[in-house]
Protein backbone atom coordinates (compact mmCIF):
# COMPACT_ATOMS: atom_id res chain seq x y z
CA UNK A 1 0.00 0.00 0.00
CA UNK A 2 2.56 2.38 1.16
CA UNK A 3 6.30 2.35 0.13
CA UNK A 4 9.34 4.24 1.18
CA UNK A 5 12.18 3.37 -1.37
CA UNK A 6 15.60 5.09 -0.58
CA UNK A 7 14.21 8.26 0.63
CA UNK A 8 17.40 11.30 1.15
CA UNK A 9 15.42 14.37 2.66
CA UNK A 10 17.86 17.38 3.53
CA UNK A 11 17.16 21.11 5.18
CA UNK A 12 19.66 23.59 4.81
CA UNK A 13 22.33 20.93 3.80
CA UNK A 14 21.63 19.36 7.20
CA UNK A 15 20.33 15.49 6.74
CA UNK A 16 17.53 14.80 8.20
CA UNK A 17 16.66 10.99 6.57
CA UNK A 18 19.45 9.10 4.76
CA UNK A 19 18.36 5.97 3.01
CA UNK A 20 15.34 5.10 4.38
CA UNK A 21 13.37 2.55 2.87
CA UNK A 22 9.92 0.55 4.21
CA UNK A 23 6.86 -0.93 3.25
CA UNK A 24 3.75 -1.15 4.49
CA UNK A 25 1.05 -3.21 3.74
CA UNK A 26 -3.01 -3.23 3.56
CA UNK A 27 -4.51 -2.81 6.86
CA UNK A 28 -0.95 -3.00 8.40
CA UNK A 29 -0.47 -0.33 11.42
CA UNK A 30 3.37 0.38 11.43
CA UNK A 31 5.12 2.72 13.98
CA UNK A 32 8.17 4.47 13.55
CA UNK A 33 9.66 4.91 15.99
CA UNK A 34 12.76 7.06 17.21
CA UNK A 35 14.10 9.57 19.56
CA UNK A 36 13.37 13.21 19.34
CA UNK A 37 15.26 14.74 16.15
CA UNK A 38 15.71 11.50 14.54
CA UNK A 39 13.30 12.54 11.30
CA UNK A 40 9.82 10.99 12.03
CA UNK A 41 7.71 13.30 11.87
CA UNK A 42 8.89 14.02 8.11
CA UNK A 43 8.15 10.76 6.99
CA UNK A 44 4.93 11.52 7.26
CA UNK A 45 4.93 14.84 5.88
CA UNK A 46 6.84 13.77 3.08
CA UNK A 47 3.70 11.15 2.62
CA UNK A 48 1.31 14.07 2.36
CA UNK A 49 3.59 15.90 0.10
CA UNK A 50 4.05 19.05 2.66
CA UNK A 51 7.82 18.42 1.71
CA UNK A 52 9.85 16.63 -1.22
CA UNK A 53 12.37 14.44 -0.66
CA UNK A 54 15.88 15.19 -2.49
CA UNK A 55 15.94 11.72 -3.99
CA UNK A 56 14.27 8.27 -3.51
CA UNK A 57 10.53 7.66 -4.29
CA UNK A 58 7.08 7.18 -2.18
CA UNK A 59 4.93 4.86 -3.60
CA UNK A 60 1.11 5.04 -2.29
CA UNK A 61 -1.20 2.40 -4.63
CA UNK A 62 1.86 2.02 -6.93
CA UNK A 63 1.47 5.67 -7.80
CA UNK A 64 4.96 7.30 -7.38
CA UNK A 65 4.10 10.64 -5.32
CA UNK A 66 7.64 12.21 -6.03
CA UNK A 67 6.31 12.49 -9.82
CA UNK A 68 3.28 13.68 -9.16
CA UNK A 69 1.95 17.70 -9.84
CA UNK A 70 0.13 19.83 -7.15
CA UNK A 71 -3.44 18.96 -8.21
CA UNK A 72 -3.00 15.45 -8.27
CA UNK A 73 -1.31 15.40 -4.76
CA UNK A 74 -4.30 16.97 -4.04
CA UNK A 75 -6.71 14.82 -4.60
CA UNK A 76 -4.11 11.95 -3.03
CA UNK A 77 -4.35 13.52 0.01
CA UNK A 78 -8.44 13.40 -0.16
CA UNK A 79 -7.32 9.48 0.78
CA UNK A 80 -5.56 9.95 3.66
CA UNK A 81 -6.39 11.14 7.00
CA UNK A 82 -3.82 13.24 9.14
CA UNK A 83 -3.61 13.27 13.28
CA UNK A 84 -0.95 15.94 13.59
CA UNK A 85 0.97 16.58 16.63
CA UNK A 86 -1.01 18.12 19.60
CA UNK A 87 -4.37 18.11 17.29
CA UNK A 88 -3.45 20.94 15.03
CA UNK A 89 -7.20 21.90 15.06
CA UNK A 90 -8.34 24.78 13.21
CA UNK A 91 -9.10 27.26 16.36
CA UNK A 92 -11.14 29.60 14.66
CA UNK A 93 -13.66 26.91 13.87
CA UNK A 94 -16.07 24.72 16.31
CA UNK A 95 -15.22 21.09 16.65
CA UNK A 96 -18.37 20.77 14.16
CA UNK A 97 -16.61 22.97 11.68
CA UNK A 98 -13.40 21.06 12.08
CA UNK A 99 -14.48 17.80 12.12
CA UNK A 100 -16.91 18.26 8.82
CA UNK A 101 -14.22 20.20 7.59
CA UNK A 102 -13.36 17.90 4.49
CA UNK A 103 -16.95 17.18 3.70
CA UNK A 104 -17.65 20.88 3.45
CA UNK A 105 -14.84 21.46 1.66
CA UNK A 106 -14.75 19.16 -0.97
CA UNK A 107 -17.92 16.99 -1.27
CA UNK A 108 -20.06 20.07 -0.80
CA UNK A 109 -22.50 17.71 1.19
CA UNK A 110 -25.52 19.88 2.15
CA UNK A 111 -25.35 20.93 5.85
CA UNK A 112 -27.69 18.47 7.55
CA UNK A 113 -25.91 15.28 5.89
CA UNK A 114 -22.30 16.92 7.17
CA UNK A 115 -24.22 17.01 10.69
CA UNK A 116 -25.31 13.75 10.41
CA UNK A 117 -21.61 12.63 9.84
CA UNK A 118 -20.29 14.93 12.20
CA UNK A 119 -22.07 13.38 14.92
CA UNK A 120 -21.79 9.73 14.11
CA UNK A 121 -18.11 10.80 13.68
CA UNK A 122 -17.98 11.95 16.86
CA UNK A 123 -19.92 8.99 18.60
CA UNK A 124 -17.24 6.69 16.44
CA UNK A 125 -14.35 8.10 18.47
CA UNK A 126 -16.22 8.25 21.51
CA UNK A 127 -16.92 11.81 22.33
CA UNK A 128 -20.52 13.25 22.88
CA UNK A 129 -22.83 15.25 20.13
CA UNK A 130 -22.68 18.35 22.67
CA UNK A 131 -19.50 19.10 21.75
CA UNK A 132 -20.08 20.17 18.28
CA UNK A 133 -20.54 23.81 18.92
CA UNK A 134 -17.80 24.20 21.35
CA UNK A 135 -14.33 25.50 20.35
CA UNK A 136 -10.63 23.65 20.46
CA UNK A 137 -9.49 26.14 23.52
CA UNK A 138 -12.47 24.77 25.46
CA UNK A 139 -11.15 21.05 24.63
CA UNK A 140 -8.98 19.20 27.22
CA UNK A 141 -5.93 17.64 25.34
CA UNK A 142 -7.41 14.10 25.21
CA UNK A 143 -10.58 15.22 23.76
CA UNK A 144 -8.67 17.54 21.12
CA UNK A 145 -7.05 14.91 19.90
CA UNK A 146 -10.04 12.63 19.57
CA UNK A 147 -11.37 15.73 17.53
CA UNK A 148 -8.56 15.45 15.88
CA UNK A 149 -8.99 11.88 14.66
CA UNK A 150 -12.58 12.55 13.94
CA UNK A 151 -11.45 14.71 11.32
CA UNK A 152 -9.37 12.50 9.78
CA UNK A 153 -12.00 10.06 9.27
CA UNK A 154 -14.50 12.03 8.51
CA UNK A 155 -12.28 13.12 5.55
CA UNK A 156 -14.08 10.97 2.62
CA UNK A 157 -13.68 7.57 4.87
CA UNK A 158 -9.96 7.84 4.01
CA UNK A 159 -7.67 4.57 3.17
CA UNK A 160 -4.86 5.12 5.04
CA UNK A 161 -4.23 7.29 8.84
CA UNK A 162 -1.47 8.37 9.99
CA UNK A 163 -0.50 9.60 13.64
CA UNK A 164 2.05 12.08 14.69
CA UNK A 165 2.71 10.97 18.26
CA UNK A 166 -0.94 11.08 18.93
CA UNK A 167 -0.43 11.01 22.71
CA UNK A 168 2.16 13.07 23.33
CA UNK A 169 1.58 15.06 26.17
CA UNK A 170 -1.48 13.61 27.18
CA UNK A 171 -2.08 11.95 30.48
CA UNK A 172 -1.94 8.12 30.93
CA UNK A 173 -5.28 7.64 30.98
CA UNK A 174 -5.99 10.18 27.86
CA UNK A 175 -3.22 8.51 26.12
CA UNK A 176 -4.94 4.86 26.77
CA UNK A 177 -7.93 6.21 25.64
CA UNK A 178 -6.83 7.32 22.14
CA UNK A 179 -4.39 3.93 22.10
CA UNK A 180 -7.43 2.15 22.41
CA UNK A 181 -9.34 3.98 19.70
CA UNK A 182 -6.47 3.39 17.43
CA UNK A 183 -6.67 -0.13 17.61
CA UNK A 184 -10.60 -0.13 17.04
CA UNK A 185 -10.26 2.06 14.01
CA UNK A 186 -7.41 -1.32 12.68
CA UNK A 187 -8.98 -3.49 14.18
CA UNK A 188 -12.99 -2.87 13.07
CA UNK A 189 -12.50 -1.04 9.60
CA UNK A 190 -9.13 -2.36 8.89
CA UNK A 191 -7.24 1.26 7.89
CA UNK A 192 -3.70 1.00 6.68
CA UNK A 193 -2.40 3.16 9.54
CA UNK A 194 1.21 4.82 9.95
CA UNK A 195 2.16 6.40 13.72
CA UNK A 196 4.94 8.33 14.37
CA UNK A 197 6.11 8.29 18.24
CA UNK A 198 9.32 7.90 20.88
CA UNK A 199 6.85 6.09 23.09
CA UNK A 200 8.06 2.79 22.91
CA UNK A 201 4.62 1.62 24.91
CA UNK A 202 2.10 3.25 22.79
CA UNK A 203 4.34 1.60 19.78
CA UNK A 204 4.13 -2.18 21.29
CA UNK A 205 0.33 -1.95 21.82
CA UNK A 206 -0.46 -0.52 18.35
CA UNK A 207 1.95 -1.68 15.83
CA UNK A 208 2.04 -4.57 13.82
CA UNK A 209 5.30 -4.09 12.29
CA UNK A 210 8.01 -1.29 13.58
CA UNK A 211 10.69 0.83 12.11
CA UNK A 212 13.24 2.54 14.52
CA UNK A 213 14.89 5.65 12.81
CA UNK A 214 18.39 6.76 14.45
CA UNK A 215 19.63 10.12 13.44
CA UNK A 216 17.57 9.53 10.04
CA UNK A 217 18.82 5.94 8.90
CA UNK A 218 16.64 2.92 9.84
CA UNK A 219 18.65 0.66 12.13
CA UNK A 220 15.44 -1.75 12.74
CA UNK A 221 12.61 -2.96 10.61
CA UNK A 222 10.42 -6.22 11.55
CA UNK A 223 8.05 -7.27 14.23
CA UNK A 224 7.51 -5.88 17.26
CA UNK A 225 9.23 -9.00 19.34
CA UNK A 226 11.75 -9.19 17.06
CA UNK A 227 12.73 -5.60 18.77
CA UNK A 228 13.53 -6.76 21.87
CA UNK A 229 15.75 -9.64 20.81
CA UNK A 230 17.91 -6.87 18.31
CA UNK A 231 21.77 -7.22 18.89
CA UNK A 232 21.93 -3.54 17.66
CA UNK A 233 23.88 -1.50 19.86
CA UNK A 234 21.73 1.68 18.87
CA UNK A 235 18.31 -0.48 19.46
CA UNK A 236 19.64 -1.67 22.68
CA UNK A 237 20.33 2.06 23.96
CA UNK A 238 16.78 3.41 22.45
CA UNK A 239 14.93 0.29 24.62
CA UNK A 240 17.68 0.80 27.84
CA UNK A 241 15.18 3.49 29.71
CA UNK A 242 11.79 1.34 28.79
CA UNK A 243 13.30 -2.15 30.11
CA UNK A 244 14.48 -0.02 33.28
CA UNK A 245 10.86 1.16 33.88
CA UNK A 246 9.57 -2.60 33.23
CA UNK A 247 12.14 -3.77 35.94
CA UNK A 248 11.33 -0.81 38.34
CA UNK A 249 7.59 -1.59 38.10
CA UNK A 250 7.88 -5.65 38.41
CA UNK A 251 10.15 -4.76 41.42
CA UNK A 252 8.00 -2.75 43.44
CA UNK A 253 4.67 -5.25 42.29
CA UNK A 254 6.77 -8.22 43.41
CA UNK A 255 8.09 -6.47 46.59
CA UNK A 256 5.57 -4.53 47.31
CA UNK A 257 7.96 -1.40 48.29
CA UNK A 258 6.36 2.12 47.29
CA UNK A 259 8.43 3.45 44.41
CA UNK A 260 9.70 6.48 46.49
CA UNK A 261 11.79 4.07 48.07
CA UNK A 262 12.52 1.22 45.64
CA UNK A 263 16.26 1.13 45.16
CA UNK A 264 16.80 2.47 40.91
CA UNK A 265 18.41 0.34 38.89
CA UNK A 266 21.59 2.10 37.89
CA UNK A 267 21.70 2.37 34.46
CA UNK A 268 17.79 3.65 34.31
CA UNK A 269 18.36 7.68 33.42
CA UNK A 270 16.39 10.16 35.51
CA UNK A 271 13.42 11.10 33.16
CA UNK A 272 11.18 14.23 34.44
CA UNK A 273 7.70 13.93 33.73
CA UNK A 274 5.61 15.41 31.17
CA UNK A 275 6.09 15.99 27.45
CA UNK A 276 9.27 15.74 26.17
CA UNK B 1 37.78 36.39 4.65
CA UNK B 2 35.40 35.66 7.90
CA UNK B 3 33.61 39.37 7.74
CA UNK B 4 33.36 39.26 4.13
CA UNK B 5 32.12 35.61 4.29
CA UNK B 6 29.43 37.00 6.61
CA UNK B 7 28.06 40.46 4.43
CA UNK B 8 28.32 37.42 1.54
CA UNK B 9 26.07 34.90 3.37
CA UNK B 10 23.68 38.28 4.58
CA UNK B 11 23.40 39.48 0.75
CA UNK B 12 22.71 35.89 -0.26
CA UNK B 13 20.21 35.66 2.44
CA UNK B 14 18.49 38.83 1.52
CA UNK B 15 18.20 37.98 -2.20
CA UNK B 16 16.56 34.61 -1.94
CA UNK B 17 14.47 36.36 0.75
CA UNK B 18 13.02 38.98 -2.23
CA UNK B 19 12.72 36.16 -4.44
CA UNK B 20 10.34 34.66 -2.02
CA UNK B 21 8.54 37.28 -1.74
CA UNK B 22 7.75 37.52 -5.36
CA UNK B 23 7.33 34.18 -5.93
CA UNK B 24 4.55 34.73 -3.23
CA UNK B 25 2.94 38.01 -4.57
CA UNK B 26 2.60 36.33 -7.89
CA UNK B 27 1.02 33.23 -6.44
CA UNK B 28 -1.61 35.83 -4.55
CA UNK B 29 -2.61 37.64 -7.86
CA UNK B 30 -3.02 33.83 -9.91
CA UNK B 31 -5.21 32.70 -6.60
CA UNK B 32 -7.37 35.53 -6.73
CA UNK B 33 -8.34 34.55 -10.17
CA UNK B 34 -9.60 30.70 -9.50
CA UNK B 35 -11.41 29.24 -7.34
CA UNK B 36 -12.78 28.31 -4.93
CA UNK B 37 -13.51 31.51 -3.11
CA UNK B 38 -14.14 32.24 0.07
CA UNK B 39 -16.79 34.43 0.61
CA UNK B 40 -17.45 34.06 4.09
CA UNK B 41 -13.89 34.74 4.88
CA UNK B 42 -13.54 37.51 2.85
CA UNK B 43 -16.53 39.40 4.96
CA UNK B 44 -14.91 38.52 8.07
CA UNK B 45 -11.62 40.23 6.78
CA UNK B 46 -13.50 43.10 5.95
CA UNK B 47 -14.99 43.77 8.74
CA UNK B 48 -11.78 43.60 10.53
CA UNK B 49 -9.26 45.58 8.38
CA UNK B 50 -11.90 48.12 7.58
CA UNK B 51 -14.94 48.09 10.70
CA UNK B 52 -12.05 47.37 12.96
CA UNK B 53 -9.05 50.01 12.00
CA UNK B 54 -12.32 52.52 11.74
CA UNK B 55 -12.11 54.28 15.40
CA UNK B 56 -7.88 54.60 15.16
CA UNK B 57 -8.48 56.79 11.50
CA UNK B 58 -10.97 58.41 12.84
CA UNK B 59 -8.83 59.73 15.52
CA UNK B 60 -5.55 59.99 13.85
CA UNK B 61 -6.76 61.45 11.06
CA UNK B 62 -8.76 64.30 12.87
CA UNK B 63 -5.90 64.70 15.46
CA UNK B 64 -3.31 65.03 12.94
CA UNK B 65 -5.65 66.95 10.33
CA UNK B 66 -5.67 69.58 12.90
CA UNK B 67 -1.92 69.94 13.77
CA UNK B 68 -1.37 70.14 9.97
CA UNK B 69 -4.01 72.89 10.13
CA UNK B 70 -2.49 75.25 12.60
CA UNK B 71 1.39 75.27 11.15
CA UNK B 72 -0.03 75.89 8.03
CA UNK B 73 -2.54 78.84 9.45
CA UNK B 74 -0.25 80.42 11.34
CA UNK B 75 2.35 80.41 8.71
CA UNK B 76 -0.25 81.48 6.09
CA UNK B 77 -1.66 84.15 8.28
CA UNK B 78 1.78 85.91 8.63
CA UNK B 79 2.45 85.77 4.93
CA UNK B 80 -1.09 87.35 4.56
CA UNK B 81 -1.96 84.48 2.52
CA UNK B 82 -4.61 82.71 5.23
CA UNK B 83 -7.25 81.86 2.21
CA UNK B 84 -5.18 79.57 0.60
CA UNK B 85 -5.47 77.17 4.01
CA UNK B 86 -7.73 75.15 1.88
CA UNK B 87 -5.67 75.13 -0.92
CA UNK B 88 -2.87 73.83 1.21
CA UNK B 89 -4.85 71.55 2.99
CA UNK B 90 -6.01 69.90 0.05
CA UNK B 91 -2.34 69.36 -1.59
CA UNK B 92 -0.82 68.34 1.76
CA UNK B 93 -3.44 65.72 2.63
CA UNK B 94 -5.09 64.37 -0.28
CA UNK B 95 -2.01 63.99 -2.29
CA UNK B 96 0.54 62.99 0.70
CA UNK B 97 -0.27 63.18 4.25
CA UNK B 98 -3.54 61.23 4.14
CA UNK B 99 -2.49 57.95 2.24
CA UNK B 100 0.46 58.07 4.19
CA UNK B 101 -0.61 58.17 7.41
CA UNK B 102 -3.39 56.49 7.39
CA UNK B 103 -1.71 53.99 5.55
CA UNK B 104 1.00 53.83 8.94
CA UNK B 105 -2.00 53.09 11.28
CA UNK B 106 -3.46 50.69 9.44
CA UNK B 107 -0.28 48.70 8.64
CA UNK B 108 0.67 48.57 12.48
CA UNK B 109 -2.47 47.11 13.27
CA UNK B 110 -3.37 44.85 10.36
CA UNK B 111 0.69 43.65 9.66
CA UNK B 112 0.65 42.78 13.77
CA UNK B 113 -2.73 41.20 13.57
CA UNK B 114 -2.37 39.11 10.46
CA UNK B 115 1.20 37.93 10.81
CA UNK B 116 0.75 36.80 14.75
CA UNK B 117 -2.17 35.10 13.67
CA UNK B 118 -1.01 33.36 10.94
CA UNK B 119 2.21 32.68 12.06
CA UNK B 120 0.10 31.11 15.24
CA UNK B 121 -1.19 28.63 12.97
CA UNK B 122 2.29 27.83 11.24
CA UNK B 123 3.97 26.74 14.80
CA UNK B 124 1.11 24.88 15.66
CA UNK B 125 0.48 22.76 12.14
CA UNK B 126 -2.76 24.27 11.22
CA UNK B 127 -1.43 25.85 7.68
CA UNK B 128 -0.24 22.21 7.07
CA UNK B 129 -3.63 20.53 8.51
CA UNK B 130 -5.08 22.82 5.70
CA UNK B 131 -2.99 21.08 3.13
CA UNK B 132 -3.22 17.99 4.23
CA UNK B 133 -7.05 18.29 4.47
CA UNK B 134 -6.81 19.61 0.59
CA UNK B 135 -7.13 23.31 1.66
CA UNK B 136 -5.11 26.00 -0.51
CA UNK B 137 -3.69 28.42 2.32
CA UNK B 138 -3.27 31.05 -0.59
CA UNK B 139 -6.77 30.84 -1.33
CA UNK B 140 -8.60 30.63 2.27
CA UNK B 141 -5.97 32.71 4.43
CA UNK B 142 -4.21 35.16 1.88
CA UNK B 143 -6.81 35.82 -0.88
CA UNK B 144 -9.29 37.19 1.59
CA UNK B 145 -7.39 39.45 3.58
CA UNK B 146 -5.64 40.77 0.30
CA UNK B 147 -8.95 42.15 -0.97
CA UNK B 148 -10.01 42.88 2.30
CA UNK B 149 -7.13 45.30 2.56
CA UNK B 150 -7.56 46.61 -1.07
CA UNK B 151 -11.32 47.41 -0.27
CA UNK B 152 -11.11 48.59 3.41
CA UNK B 153 -8.03 50.79 2.99
CA UNK B 154 -9.01 53.25 0.18
CA UNK B 155 -12.07 53.92 1.73
CA UNK B 156 -10.50 54.71 5.01
CA UNK B 157 -8.02 57.20 3.55
CA UNK B 158 -11.38 59.07 2.13
CA UNK B 159 -12.98 58.80 5.48
CA UNK B 160 -9.19 60.16 6.80
CA UNK B 161 -8.87 62.61 4.08
CA UNK B 162 -12.12 63.72 4.90
CA UNK B 163 -11.70 64.12 8.52
CA UNK B 164 -8.51 66.04 8.43
CA UNK B 165 -9.97 68.91 5.76
CA UNK B 166 -12.83 69.41 8.02
CA UNK B 167 -10.63 69.74 11.27
CA UNK B 168 -8.44 71.74 9.18
CA UNK B 169 -11.57 74.19 8.48
CA UNK B 170 -12.20 74.07 12.21
CA UNK B 171 -8.82 75.17 12.93
CA UNK B 172 -9.13 78.07 10.03
CA UNK B 173 -11.95 79.26 11.76
CA UNK B 174 -9.65 80.27 14.84
CA UNK B 175 -7.62 82.33 12.00
CA UNK B 176 -10.24 84.12 11.05
CA UNK B 177 -10.55 82.41 7.78
CA UNK B 178 -14.66 81.46 7.06
CA UNK B 179 -16.09 78.49 6.20
CA UNK B 180 -16.43 79.32 3.02
CA UNK B 181 -13.22 80.70 2.12
CA UNK B 182 -11.68 77.95 3.27
CA UNK B 183 -14.31 75.36 1.19
CA UNK B 184 -13.88 77.58 -1.86
CA UNK B 185 -9.63 76.44 -1.83
CA UNK B 186 -10.71 73.18 -1.17
CA UNK B 187 -12.93 72.76 -4.30
CA UNK B 188 -10.69 74.83 -5.98
CA UNK B 189 -7.54 72.19 -5.68
CA UNK B 190 -9.57 68.66 -5.26
CA UNK B 191 -8.96 68.09 -8.71
CA UNK B 192 -9.63 64.83 -10.68
CA UNK B 193 -5.84 64.71 -10.57
CA UNK B 194 -5.01 65.80 -7.29
CA UNK B 195 -7.92 62.83 -6.06
CA UNK B 196 -6.23 60.43 -8.68
CA UNK B 197 -2.68 60.71 -6.92
CA UNK B 198 -4.50 59.97 -3.61
CA UNK B 199 -6.12 57.55 -4.26
CA UNK B 200 -3.73 55.63 -6.31
CA UNK B 201 -1.51 55.32 -3.09
CA UNK B 202 -3.70 53.14 -0.82
CA UNK B 203 -3.85 50.49 -3.31
CA UNK B 204 -0.61 49.82 -3.76
CA UNK B 205 -0.06 50.39 0.50
CA UNK B 206 -3.07 47.78 0.69
CA UNK B 207 -1.10 45.40 -1.47
CA UNK B 208 2.12 45.44 -0.07
CA UNK B 209 0.81 45.47 3.40
CA UNK B 210 -1.56 42.39 2.71
CA UNK B 211 1.46 40.54 1.05
CA UNK B 212 4.01 41.11 3.29
CA UNK B 213 1.99 40.14 6.76
CA UNK B 214 0.91 37.28 4.90
CA UNK B 215 4.29 36.02 4.27
CA UNK B 216 6.12 37.01 7.16
CA UNK B 217 3.29 34.53 8.78
CA UNK B 218 3.59 31.63 6.46
CA UNK B 219 7.48 31.92 6.69
CA UNK B 220 7.92 32.04 10.74
CA UNK B 221 9.85 29.47 12.37
CA UNK B 222 10.51 28.58 15.83
CA UNK B 223 7.33 28.34 17.96
CA UNK B 224 6.27 31.32 20.04
CA UNK B 225 9.69 33.64 19.76
CA UNK B 226 9.31 32.82 15.69
CA UNK B 227 5.85 34.12 15.71
CA UNK B 228 6.68 37.75 18.01
CA UNK B 229 10.53 38.03 15.65
CA UNK B 230 8.02 37.79 12.43
CA UNK B 231 5.08 39.77 13.75
CA UNK B 232 7.81 42.68 14.59
CA UNK B 233 9.58 42.38 10.99
CA UNK B 234 6.12 42.74 9.14
CA UNK B 235 4.43 45.89 11.04
CA UNK B 236 8.59 47.77 10.98
CA UNK B 237 9.00 45.98 6.92
CA UNK B 238 5.21 46.99 6.07
CA UNK B 239 5.80 50.68 7.66
CA UNK B 240 9.02 51.62 5.80
CA UNK B 241 8.16 49.94 3.25
CA UNK B 242 4.74 52.72 2.81
CA UNK B 243 7.23 55.20 3.22
CA UNK B 244 9.85 54.19 0.60
CA UNK B 245 6.67 53.41 -1.92
CA UNK B 246 5.56 56.79 -1.13
CA UNK B 247 8.42 58.66 -1.77
CA UNK B 248 8.96 56.37 -5.12
CA UNK B 249 5.47 57.28 -6.26
CA UNK B 250 5.51 60.60 -5.61
CA UNK B 251 8.65 61.31 -7.69
CA UNK B 252 7.12 58.74 -10.56
CA UNK B 253 4.09 61.07 -10.34
CA UNK B 254 5.93 64.42 -10.53
CA UNK B 255 8.56 62.67 -13.73
CA UNK B 256 6.41 60.87 -15.68
CA UNK B 257 2.79 62.49 -15.31
CA UNK B 258 3.50 65.95 -14.41
CA UNK B 259 0.64 65.98 -11.91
Amino acid sequence: MIEFRDIIYSIDGRRILSDVSFVVGEGETRVILGPSGSGKSTILRLLLGLVRPDSGAILVGGEDLTRVNEERMRQVRQMIGMVFQQGALFDSMTVAENVGFSLLEHEHTDEDEVERRVRETLRQVGLAEDLVDRMPDELSGGMQRRVAIARALAARDPRILLYDEPTTGLDPQAAQRITDLILHLRDAYGKTSLMVTHDIADAYKVGNCMTLLHEGRVVFDGDPGDLDRAESPVVNEFLAPFRSAVALAAQRISTGVPASRAPRPPSAPFSPGGTP
Amino acid sequence: MGVIQTIIERVRGILISVQDLALFTAATFRACFTRPFYGRELVHQLHFAGIGSLLIVVLSSAVAGQALALQLARELAVTGAKSQLGHFMVISVVRALGPVLVGMVVASRMSAGITAELAAMRATDQIDALVAFGSDPMKRLVVPRFIALMVALPGLVVIGDALAVIGGGVVGMQYHITWETYMNGVHLYLTPKNLMVGMIKPFLFAAMIAIVACWKGFRSEGGAKGVGVSTTESVVISSVGILILDGVLTRLVFKLLHW
